[in-house]
């Protein structure tokens, strides 16, 4: 037996660090993991709404288990940018004005 | 408070501090360790809720690959060592963020909580197999989607790493 407030107020602080990481940040990288914070979050919903229902299609997990495979696949693609960007601009500084 | 509570309590406060600390540190690279300390333990809260396969997932794609993805990064784009405020925007912006995450801390909290975190619930445990079934069975689509489009990002990664540098920067270098 849990009490569902716990796991809800984690998911809800670690949204609410993931987007002071977006905002607040100014070198690419970092805001990218503002975003990782932001997918975990909902992951850790995902989770536990589909450990505590009886669903048989176990959706709760199986849809987490997506959202990991789809953030792997977006980190991947926006390194690679944020390389691009370094390369040509010579820095990732997102303050500063596109040249 | 039952056991399960206790447990996700103790695992979630770390989890907590730490990604705070992953967002406000002044060091880039203590930003991805503590980064790792987040999405470690919140593997751990993964199996507290008895969800082991998603856990392990957590704990190898997340701690095994992503983590490494960005220190790789960080350390190809010369990143600066040692304590440095750079990495942070305004104080202006700094605090209409603390502001924004407050708001939506507050929201999704006061939403979630009151509507579902009151009663006790039971935890379904072991359910793997059932998991694998239905992955396997019914979600068997999607997945195979996912796999094209890790491809696809696959791909991508390399042609964008590999588009020429422009002139200009060539020039001015």
């Amino acid at each position: 037996m849990i009490h569902l407030g716990v796991p809800f107020a984690l998911v809800a602080i670690l949204a609410g660090a993931g987007v002071y990481g977006v905002i607040a940040r100014r070198n690419a990288v970092l805001v990218l993991i503002g975003v990782e914070l932001i997918l975990n979050a909902a992951n850790l919903l995902f989770v536990t709404v589909g450990s505590v229902s009886d669903d048989p299609l176990r959706t709760g997990h199986v849809l987490a288990l997506f959202v990991i495979t789809i953030a792997a696949a977006e980190i991947g693609v926006a390194l690679a940018v944020v390389l691009a960007l370094y390369r040509s601009r010579g820095s990732i500084d997102l303050t500063e004005p596109g040249a | 408070m039952t056991t399960l509570d206790v447990m996700f309590t103790a695992i979630g406060l770390v989890t907590a501090a730490s990604a705070v600390l992953a967002v406000t540190t002044r060091q880039l690279v203590h930003a991805a360790l503590w980064l790792v300390v987040t999405l470690g333990t919140l593997s751990g809260c993964y199996l507290v809720l008895g969800a082991e396969l998603v856990a392990l997932v957590q704990l190898l794609v997340y701690v095994g690959a992503v983590v490494v993805l960005v220190l790789f990064a960080l350390m190809l784009t010369r990143a600066p060592m040692g304590r440095s405020a750079a990495h942070s925007t305004s104080v202006p912006q700094r605090v209409a963020g603390a502001v924004v995450a407050a708001g939506t801390t507050a929201l999704l909290g006061g939403v979630l909580v009151p509507a579902l975190g009151g009663q006790a619930v039971r935890v379904h445990e072991g359910r793997t197999e059932g998991v694998a079934t239905a992955l396997f069975g019914s979600w068997v689509w999607p997945f195979e989607l996912l796999s094209l489009l890790l491809l696809v990002a696959l791909v991508a990664a390399f042609a964008v790493s590999r588009m020429p540098v422009p002139d200009e920067r060539a020039g001015r270098a």
